[in-house]
């Protein structure tokens, strides 16, 4: 049978979300035979439809359904009911990323084995092999054209590159270089060269930046084994008595509640949605929600030790020109508890335009301080910390009965303190980013506070034992064999690296694991 | 900004007008710039003139920028001139009046000095009414494409392919 499907097909795969994730897997699926219905809760928007302006795109593209914080981290505060800027779009966040494609070191894959135990943290290694995801790495860099992997060049440095980079070398630090990013530096599947445009937030409006919304979805759809329904928003998952998922419950783009019959259930709807979803469907059977006997649905909330630095230059720098993320030091990703935390981080040069500067440089903030900073948003250069953070039980997605979405359920509480290991590393991040830009001349340093988080991770984490996690190593559910999760929820840790690369190995990984099982008849 | 009141012309307006604080006239139905070289006039239907000139002030005071002129400061919250928002807008500065007749003048428009200003408002930042006036101006003035070149920022360059031909890698100071 091909696309599109019928509500009472049960021989369908039924993914929801359709980002790096779930729209990896659809195609996937889709390549190797197997009929996938893919929900997606937002719209279709193409390269042509993105629009270069931060608040008008935001507007457009970011997923703004109610949500509620708590918690000490700043985000709570200032942006209350916006934990994270995330996007409600075929594509998910792929639209929205910048790009950035490291793989895990190998060390990170087993974080509890490396670091020890470390108080208040959840710590737990992958149940998966490193020497495992090499393949499956290589084949995620060929997929997304992953510049300084596979032969491909590296992209070209710009303004706010160079001047990283030259205080990155007066620092003496070696690994540093434009960054190795779905983002063409020359012709590439059918997608043309960066043309150093900027926006890359906004969606790539040349389509040089790789994203599922004009890859794998088109490529799934041409099979005939995908049909992907936009604007359908999944509200529960329905079991039977054996034990096994049977449908999906959703709003259709007019509204209307549906049921799609289904064999086999990939949940991959970003770590808030896809641990709300799982709490709202909880049943006589599943009290806790489905796949939570272990109760760590919703746990291990982890974001990444995030956080900004922006310097001011007695001369124009103009950082918002080309690639938003231009380049990368790595020396500080390695772990060496020395410095006074485990784990490592990240720096990855950063833009943002004077709209969004305004919004994020110092949220709350007014006067002159915060203006004369502003004034000279021309002379600015900027940088992104991204850390490893400790998992901790106690940062979790709850359900907040208190306030319902547009559908009338519960939405999700996205609650994050900060651990010591994670404040310990960030000041450290703030201060090796002062000392970069004060190498070549800076000013005026500003450390600029986490924003709405990008990299929700770990809320339905793998794990070997079924009492530690939610999923197994292939993100099956211990629980119910025909559930799946296949998105950033299922990390074990959030390792020091973006996480959409991992997310893209694992879902090839998962969608042949799956293909396989269904061979067999085992799902 | 346009001056369409009536069909009158600056000058006509301000000849029927009263000097407002340092930097503004009032008149009924509008605020507009004191200096001759500012040609800006607000029309406003639903707040009185003088809320408006001390919200144009008070925006000024939250997010200074010497380099601005007041008529983007005026467009930034001329928002607030509705049916809906008045009354709250009204007693919001009516607040704002109390606050200053607490430090010894008659209304905020009447504090000469920026840092005096600025202090006052340190103890009134806590109030909803400034919450809602600084956030607003979040987006209201630093989202206004008028106020962008003032600071040097481009906005898109798609239309104009991008930087890839037009400096993206121009540092020349390194």
């Amino acid at each position: 049978m091909s696309a599109p499907f019928d509500l009472t097909d049960d021989s369908v795969v039924v993914v929801i979300g359709t980002g790096a994730g779930g729209g990896v897997l659809a195609n996937e699926l889709a390549q190797k035979g197997v009929s996938v219905v893919a929900l997606e809760a937002g719209g279709r928007y193409l390269p042509e439809d993105y629009i270069n302006d931060e608040w008008e795109s935001f507007g457009q593209l970011a997923w703004a359904d109610p949500r509620t914080t708590s918690g000490d981290w700043r985000v709570s505060k200032d942006f209350s009911g916006l934990p994270a800027w995330i996007v409600k779009a075929v594509g998910g966040t792929t639209t929205h990323w910048a790009g950035a494609s490291l793989r895990f070191q190998d060390h990170e894959w087993k974080a509890h084995s490396t670091y020890g135990d470390v108080e208040g943290a959840n710590l737990l290694d992958w149940p998966i092999d490193p020497r495992e995801m090499d393949d499956y790495y290589t084949r995620a860099e060929n997929k997304l054209g992953v510049t300084r992997t596979g032969g491909r060049a590296g992209l070209p440095g710009n303004n706010n590159f160079k001047v990283f980079e030259k205080g990155a070398r007066e620092l003496g630090y070696k690994a540093v270089h434009t960054g190795r990013m779905a983002i063409n530096s020359a012709d590439y599947d059918e997608r043309p060269a960066c043309q150093q445009t900027g926006f890359c937030f906004q969606g790539c409006k040349w389509g040089a930046k790789w994203s599922t919304a004009y890859t794998d979805i088109p490529r799934g759809e041409a099979t005939g084994n995908l049909e992907v329904r936009e604007r359908c928003h999944v509200l529960r998952i329905e079991h039977n008595e054996a034990g096994k998922v049977t449908g999906v419950i959703y709003a259709d783009a007019d509204g209307n509640q549906q049921e799609q019959k289904m064999r086999v259930a990939c949940v991959a709807g970003n770590s808030i949605e896809s641990p709300r979803l799982l709490l709202n469907s909880a049943s006589p059977m599943f009290p806790d929600g489905l796949a939570n006997s272990s109760g760590q649905v919703g746990r291990n909330y982890m974001r990444h030790v995030t956080g900004s630095v922006y310097a001011v230059f007695d001369q124009p720098v103009r950082m918002w020109r080309g690639t938003t993320m231009a380049g990368i030091i790595q020396d500080e990703a390695v772990h060496d508890p020395s410095r006074g935390f485990v784990g490592g981080y990240e720096l990855e040069t950063l833009a943002l335009g004077l709209p969004f500067m305004a919004a994020f440089l110092d949220p709350g903030a007014w006067g002159r301080e915060l203006t004369t900073a502003l004034d000279h948003y021309e002379n600015m250069a900027g940088m992104w910390i991204v850390g490893e953070d400790m998992p901790q039980e106690t940062n979790r997605i709850t359900l907040n009965t208190d306030v319902t979405d547009q559908h009338g359920l519960p939405v999700a509480n996205v609650h994050f303190d900060d651990h010591p290991n994670d404040v310990a590393m960030r000041d450290h991040a703030y201060s090796q980013g002062k000392a970069v830009y004060e190498a070549v001349g800076a000013t005026r340093v500003f450390p600029t506070p986490p924003y709405p988080s990008t990299h929700n991770l770990g809320t339905n984490r793998m794990s070997s034992n079924p009492r530690d996690g939610v999923v197994n190593t292939y993100g099956q559910s211990h629980d119910l064999g025909n559930l799946f999760i296949s998105d950033g929820s299922q990390f074990t840790t959030g390792a020091a690296e973006n996480p959409t690369l991992t997310i893209v190995a694992l879902a090839i990984r998962q969608a042949e694991y799956i293909a396989a099982e269904l061979g067999r008849q085992n799902l | 900004m346009s001056l369409s009141k009536q069909g009158m012309t600056r000058r006509q307006l301000l000849s029927q007008s009263a000097l407002f604080g340092a930097g503004f006239v009032i008149g009924a139905g509008f605020v507009a710039g004191k200096a001759s070289a500012s040609n800006w006039a607000l029309e406003v239907e639903h707040l009185n003139p003088g809320t408006m000139a001390t919200l144009i002030q008070m925006a000024r005071d939250i997010y200074p920028h010497d380099q601005v002129g007041d008529q983007h400061y005026a467009t930034a919250v001329k928002g607030y001139d509705t049916a809906e928002a008045a009354e709250g807008v009204e007693a919001g500065v009516a607040a704002l009046n109390d606050a200053a007749r607490g430090v010894g003048y008659a209304r905020y428009i009447d504090i000469g000095w920026e840092r005096d200003r600025a202090d006052l408002l340190r103890g009134f930042e806590d109030t909803a009414f400034f919450q809602q006036v600084r956030g607003g101006l979040v987006t209201g003035l630093y989202n206004q494409k008028a106020v962008w070149p003032i600071f040097g920022y481009e906005g898109e360059s798609f239309s104009e392919g991008g930087y890839i031909d037009r400096g993206f890698d121009d540092i020349h100071w390194l």
